[in-house]
């Protein structure tokens, strides 16, 4: 019932878990769709990024793909269930979901917070059980977040609040990991904190999906890339095949530069201008 | 269930057992501090008045072995203390659910008009002419349609300011449907339904008090029952579903247990101004963290208990002025304090 430490096991062979997966899903506030008739097959223990412009669709579908929003057509399917119909709470014990800006009760402290995870495995007949102490500790070992304990959530920095929260969904322990920008308001070295926990993650056989704002980390950690623009899937595929220099410009509208990581072989993105801006940044006409 | 075995460690365990068992000892602490707090109260407010009985007596009276004290405790004082406790727990009861579930600590029934609703119907009521089950059904559907009327104009599931200024807009709109209601009954009526919608706990019979208390268990049941998804509704609602909770519908359930609640206390002592705001409020500020609903309805019965004694014995002149005017009177300087320490705060976090 617990969760393991980063370092036990390497990637699992692959393809094994719950399947969640998109059909012809169209997703918006009001019925104005902002996602069109989108299908998705998420891959099995692996991690995909959805990355793409602002107002791109891709928080709304995460949003769809975790039951936060109901499809206006289309359906999103758990093994081939449809989520609308599985009660929410067995939902929640296979998909664990890192909402975009979560709020923290006041007052609430780090182990008070992350036992609400165990909610999906509670009920009146079955409260609190020592094994949820258990897993609550393993998800906060699990996020490098264990001597927060008795800190109150008002008082941490941005990361640890993120690795917190993050801690919470996985005392779900879910098989699936979804994640709307989890890493949008942490400097450089704590949203490799972050997504270095979610790998992690995966190698312990989770499935992870989340939106990513920087397409150099998306290159470097993704197993899977999926770009979106205007409601709609670009490109999809392996990051060192998927990002192109067109690709870059269909969906953002700029221009850029790939390069390719030394270390990791993975592309990297420098931008450029974008082709119709009257004047491009300082620093590009500087050097 | 997860994909990896290994065991948690020890440390963590041991620190998160630690911190629940402090919350639970905190939890004891201040429920016995609130219950010996009440005890006090009661038998002060058993002892005091113009025949002064001593603990004794009180005992003696309530156990049936002096017949004199025996009338003064059982007959007269009892059955006002009795009123103030559960008309008090309803109001706190009702007062912390809504705060809770709505995550505002200024969407109390008595801001957000449904004890406004209930209060303006109740009167009409009286001035019909109605007595007893029929104020008591008057007052109901009244708050039911405050409440349906805020729900629908915020909208479904909305918490936080709108909610609250809806509220307050039919507050108001409640309050110039109860001065209508007024002008149309005698001078005679309109002063006793004065007297009641201050709040007052003059007059009780023991049914009116077993009707709350009947009301108060049935609601405190749901509640006990419920306190998983209330809890998990003190995060914001994305994250409450995320962990497989029902945050509409819970919230509306608890805007409709609130609503009765508050509808039968007004119904039987008026609305006894701030009880159901203030309670909540202190009732997590005593237990740190979480909805703290049980509190609450302690803090709201010793609110309700200490100002009618407040109102009966320290009130100088003749006339007792209405429970409602001391609540009141203490009330108001907390919602400042309130705005002003939530105004501060926001400044610094920003």
């Amino acid at each position: 019932m617990t969760l393991s430490s980063t370092t036990a096991t390497p990637a699992p062979e692959g393809l094994h878990g719950p399947v969640l997966r998109a059909h012809d899903v169209t997703l918006g506030y009001t019925r104005t769709p902002v996602v069109h008739g989108i299908d998705l097959d998420v891959q099995p223990g692996r991690l995909t990024a959805l990355v793409g412009a602002n107002a791109s669709g891709k928080s709304t579908l995460v949003r769809g793909l975790a039951r936060l929003l109901a499809p206006l057509s289309g359906r999103v399917t758990l093994d081939g269930a449809d989520l609308a119909h599985l009660p929410s709470r067995r939902v929640a014990r296979t998909i664990g979901v890192l909402p975009q800006n979560p709020v923290a009760p006041d007052g609430i402290r780090v182990g008070e917070l992350v036992a609400h995870g165990r909610y999906p495995h509670q009920s009146f007949f079955r409260g609190h059980r020592s094994d949820d102490d258990d897993v609550v500790a393993a998800a906060l070992a699990a996020t490098d977040a264990g001597s927060l304990v008795d800190r109150r959530m008002d008082e941490l920095s941005g990361g640890q609040r993120q690795r917190v929260w993050i801690a919470m969904a996985l005392a779900q322990q879910p098989r699936i990991l979804l994640l709307d920008e989890p890493t949008s308001a942490l400097d450089i070295a704590h949203q490799v904190e972050v997504l270095d926990v979610l790998r992690a993650e995966v190698a312990r056989g989770t499935t992870v999906v989340l939106v990513l704002h920087d397409l150099t980390l998306a290159a470097r950690y993704a197993d899977e890339l999926v770009v979106m623009a205007e409601g709609r899937i670009v490109a999809q595929g392996a990051p060192r095949t998927t990002l192109t220099e067109d690709v870059v410009e269909q969906a953002f509208g700029i221009r850029a530069r790939l390069l390719e990581d030394p270390d990791t072989g993975r592309p990297v993105i420098l931008p450029r201008s974008a082709p119709t801006a009257g004047s491009p940044p300082a620093q590009d006409l500087a050097r | 269930m997860t994909t990896l075995e290994v065991a948690a460690p020890h440390a963590i365990v041991a620190d998160i057992v630690a911190l629940r068992r402090r919350d639970r000892r905190r939890g004891v602490l201040v429920t016995t501090g609130l219950v010996v707090g009440l005890v006090a109260l009661g038998i002060t407010a058993l002892a005091v008045g113009a025949v002064a009985l001593t603990p004794a007596d009180v005992l003696a009276g309530l156990l049936g072995t002096d017949g004199g004290s025996a009338f003064i405790v059982t007959g007269l004082r009892l059955p006002r203390l009795a009123l103030g406790l559960v008309v008090g727990a309803a109001f706190g009861l009702a007062g912390a659910l809504l705060q809770s579930v709505v995550r505002n600590p200024l969407a109390s029934p008595d801001i957000v008009g449904l004890t406004g609703g209930a209060s303006a119907a109740a009167v009409l009521a009286i001035a019909l002419g109605a007595t007893g089950a029929a104020v008591d059904g008057a007052a109901l559907a009244g708050a039911l349609t405050a409440a349906l009327a805020v729900f629908a104009l915020a909208g479904r599931g909305v918490t936080g300011t709108r909610f609250v200024v809806v509220g307050v807009a039919v507050a108001f709109l409640a309050n110039g449907f109860l001065g209508y209601a007024l002008s149309r009954a005698s001078l005679t009526e309109a002063r006793s339904a004065f007297f009641w919608l201050v709040g007052s706990l003059g007059t009780a019979p023991w049914r009116d008090v077993v009707r709350v208390a009947a009301v108060l268990a049935v609601v405190g049941l749901v509640v006990v029952l419920a306190r998983g998804p209330v809890s998990a509704l003190t995060l914001d609602d994305d994250s409450a579903r995320a962990i497989g909770a029902h945050p509409v519908a819970t919230r509306m359930t608890a805007i409709l247990l609130s609503s009765v609640l508050a509808a039968v206390a007004v119904a039987v002592a008026g609305p006894i101004a701030f009880v159901a705001f203030v309670s909540g409020p202190v009732a997590r500020r005593l237990r740190g963290q979480g909805a703290a609903l049980g509190t609450a309805a302690l803090v709201g019965a010793a609110v309700v208990v200490a100002a009618d004694l407040v109102a009966q014995h320290l009130v100088p002149g003749s006339l007792q002025p209405p429970v409602g005017l001391v609540t009141g009177a203490l009330g108001a300087p907390f919602l400042i304090w309130l705005l002003v320490r939530g105004e501060r705060r926001k400044e610094t976090s920003s």
